[in-house]
């Protein structure tokens, strides 16, 4: 698995993935805090003008990530 | 709980979940904004009258997504919440959930219910969550979450008369911990129980989990809660990741059993497509920079009528007060003191009220959150944070709510950064004193054919303060080395339109913070300058009318015309006079004399007592019974004795230009800084830093010019 894996960051716009773990201990806390949990769709909106920060979806929540952030989410697709 | 007093009823909630509108609700007009013991974060309280004739006191919370907290906002949830033996322990907790989406509120509602204080569950937006096909069946909810609840509609104030019910009864405290300690915690959970009598496991294992956070333990109980930890090797932060999946996976179990109807998870369109615009790279930035044109444009147009009636009303009162009141020193206190002292607090309301209306309705729209996203990356390069922008943006109207305003960054250094450099954002106050000195040596020709060259060199000079302040962002972000992470996990919440009533209500609330805030200090520092201005060495205040009419002899002077030299005189030879002409060796190479030097002096704690102190100075009697023009005109007239020239040059006039845009020259700002950063370290340095920078600034300016 390792290496193969795709994360958030590595998305296009549209592009809808399960949320499969995270990279970063202290970050992974507020991200499933805000719904990104293990096993959640998660969709890729949009960027901002410079690409980056990023907007998600998931759980039915928008939420903005900079794209550093992003990284540490690791997706199934 | 006893019956005699009012029980203390608090509202928590994650952000945009209708929170405020609710305290609005309750509350009405009976608002006030307090500080919490202790803790530097104000706490909005008001009260509410129960079915059964009982007040209550409702205290909103800000909005948090867990009890962990990371911002200042959420570390006071936290601690409130925490404290169970304190007088401002709440007796009851509403927590508010966004109806259409019941997921993250309840990873709150179930940390709510585990530290075991009475609860009620109010979910929210139930109109939007019908009109999306939800239902949830509420008799099987309260009874597998153990509380009460009820269905409200906190824009409409729909479902407040059974809230105000469930409020009234007595509630017992939630039996049913949703989370289950680790059993390698236990032990540890079970020693503090016994050592500091923690009510129950839940709250223990949160001191134990957080003990540096939560102040009220004070120093002997955190060594305490240290020792314990390290004895039974309790790893702060170690189960939290695990804890928030078995709270999911129980929320997720309850929501399978009580959800009668679930929505479609499609996603949001209407607001991705509003998105698409808003966020877009060239219409994106447009739009907010019209946006920004537009609040600036109305801070100065609109706001200019209202701060004219102020002024006035003010002058005329301290007149009148002064013509009436037997003549003596406490009047002349009154007339001269304290009464200008509040008009010149008054005058900024009407800004205040403007800039405040406008950031609200972003906020409550949605927008903001927005312009964080779009500005993020930018303010990253240096040193600060999307988030940032409100502060600066608001430091256009007063750096004081503006600076309250950085606590929602989470980052230490971001947020120190943004508090260091608001305060070099033209502020409104330091408007009168650009406009008298644009005014006195920038001509009012256009440029061009359309452009003022006056409104060129105001617009300049708020550009000098923005470009100063990123510029001194970027040095700091350079200096200070933490470790500190920073990020933007933000939600994005849906547009909706703003409840203008809360607009009312923030407007009321930042305007007061303002009046008292910042009135406090420009209170008594107008008290002080007084004396300062009214007093003197030697006898030559009492002398100063014989002194005057010798001097004047030869000149036909009018009543009005002999009183301004009087008072003139009298100032000159006043303590601040003195001070005034002790500093002239230092101000001297940047152009000044010391007449300006009083000047100096006396806005040294509120820079817009320029003007009034130049009125003075140049003997013209109070600003107000003469326009600007007169004082621009007699300013005009001083002459240099050293070089039989006007005094104010360009040269001269553009140094202290320069000088009013970087210093710092305002009392209640380094209050404010104060109390924010929690000691006298950040305040001073940003004291001397912009002293320096605008001391070097206005030398090279002078002597670029001359």
């Amino acid at each position: 698995m390792a290496g193969s894996s795709k994360n958030v960051a590595e998305m296009h716009p549209g592009e809808v993935g399960i949320v499969s773990g995270f990279t970063d201990d202290h970050l992974s806390v507020k991200l499933m805090e805000m719904g990104c949990l293990p096993g959640a769709a998660v969709r890729f909106n949009f960027t901002a003008p410079f690409g980056d920060p990023v907007c998600i979806s998931v759980s039915g929540y928008e939420l903005s990530l900079r794209l550093e952030e992003a990284a540490t989410i690791s997706i199934l697709d | 709980m006893t019956s005699s007093r009012k029980p203390k009823i608090a509202l928590v909630g994650n952000p945009n979940s209708g929170k405020s509108s609710l305290f609005n609700h309750l509350t009405g007009l009976n608002q006030k904004i307090g500080n919490f013991p202790g803790v530097t974060v104000e706490k909005r309280t008001g009260h509410t009258q129960l079915p059964d004739g009982t007040m209550a006191d409702i205290i909103d919370l800000p909005g948090i997504y867990s009890i962990y907290p990371r911002s200042l906002d959420e570390q006071i949830v936290a601690e409130v919440l925490l404290d169970h033996h304190s007088p401002s322990t709440p007796d009851k907790i509403v927590v508010i959930v966004d109806g259409t989406n019941l997921k993250r509120g309840f990873l709150l509602l179930t940390q709510i219910i585990d530290i075991g204080l009475p609860t009620i569950l109010a979910l929210n937006m139930m109109d939007l969550a019908a009109k999306a096909g939800i239902s949830y069946d509420f008799i099987a909810l309260s009874k597998k979450m153990g509380v009460p609840v009820v269905a409200i509609n906190a824009r409409k104030g729909v479902g407040l008369d059974e809230l105000k019910k469930l409020m009234a009864k007595p509630l017992r405290s939630p039996e049913k911990p949703v989370f289950s300690i680790w059993p390698e915690a236990e032990s540890a959970v079970k020693e503090l129980r016994a050592t500091l009598n923690v009510d129950n496991d839940y709250e223990a294992y949160q001191f134990l989990e957080q003990p540096q956070s939560l102040k009220f333990l004070g120093a002997a109980n955190q060594a305490t809660v240290t020792n314990i930890r390290n004895k039974h090797s309790f790893f702060p932060g170690k189960f939290q990741g695990a804890e928030t999946i078995q709270r999911y996976s129980f929320i997720q179990d309850l929501l399978n059993d009580v959800t009668l109807k679930a929505s479609d998870h499609s996603w949001k369109k209407n607001s991705s497509r509003l998105d698409q615009i808003v966020t877009h790279k060239v219409w994106g930035y447009l739009i907010f920079f019209a946006l920004l044109f537009l609040i600036f444009q109305s801070i100065f147009a609109w706001a200019q009528v209202p701060m004219d009636l102020i002024d006035t009303g003010f002058a005329k009162l301290s007149s009148f007060l002064g013509s009436v009141l037997p003549a003596g020193p406490l009047s002349s206190l009154v007339a001269e003191g304290l009464i200008p002292g509040i008009g010149g607090i008054m005058i900024f309301i009407p800004q205040i009220a403007i800039l405040f209306a406008f950031i609200s309705v972003l906020e409550e729209s949605g927008y903001m959150a927005r312009v964080v996203f779009l500005m993020d990356k930018v303010m990253r390069k240096f040193g600060l944070n999307g988030k940032s922008v409100v502060p600066l943006m608001s430091g256009v109207a007063c750096a004081i709510p503006a600076i309250m305003a950085t606590r929602t960054i989470e980052n230490w250094k971001e947020r120190t950064i943004t508090i260091f450099v608001t305060p070099l954002m033209s502020c409104s106050a330091r408007l009168p004193v650009f406009t008298i000195l644009v005014a006195l040596i920038v001509p009012d020709e256009k440029a061009w054919g359309f452009f003022n060259l006056q409104g060129l060199a105001l617009m300049g000079l708020y550009l000098l303060g923005f470009v100063a302040a990123l510029t001194s962002a970027y040095v700091m972000k350079l200096l200070i080395r933490v470790k500190e992470r920073s990020y933007l996990i933000m939600e994005l919440p849906t547009y909706r339109i703003p409840k203008w009533s809360n607009v009312g209500y923030t407007i009321l609330e930042k305007t007061k913070a303002f009046v008292l805030e910042a009135g406090k200090v420009i209170m008594a520092i107008s008290i002080i300058l007084w004396v300062l201005a009214s007093y003197g060495p030697g006898d030559a205040l009492s002398k100063a009318r014989e002194n005057v009419l010798e001097e004047s002899k030869n000149m036909r002077l009018t009543e009005q015309g002999l009183e301004d030299r009087v008072a003139a005189y009298k100032l000159e030879h006043s303590y601040a006079g003195v001070i005034g002409k002790g500093i002239e060796p230092i101000i001297r190479p940047l152009g000044y004399d010391w007449k300006i030097g009083i000047a100096l002096i006396t806005s040294f704690a509120a820079r817009e007592v320029f003007v009034g102190t130049m009125a003075t100075i140049y003997s013209i009697g109070s600003v107000s019974d003469d326009d600007a023009a007169t004082i621009k005109d007699r300013m005009k007239q001083e002459v240099n004795p050293e070089t039989g020239g006007p005094r104010f040059t360009p040269a001269t006039g553009f140094s202290l230009l320069v000088f009013y845009t970087f210093a710092m020259q305002c009392m209640s700002t380094i209050a404010v800084v104060y109390r924010e950063t929690k000691g006298w370290k950040w305040p001073l340095i940003q004291l001397a830093y912009m002293t320096t920078l605008a001391y070097v600034s206005a030398f090279a300016v002078f002597h670029l010019l001359s």
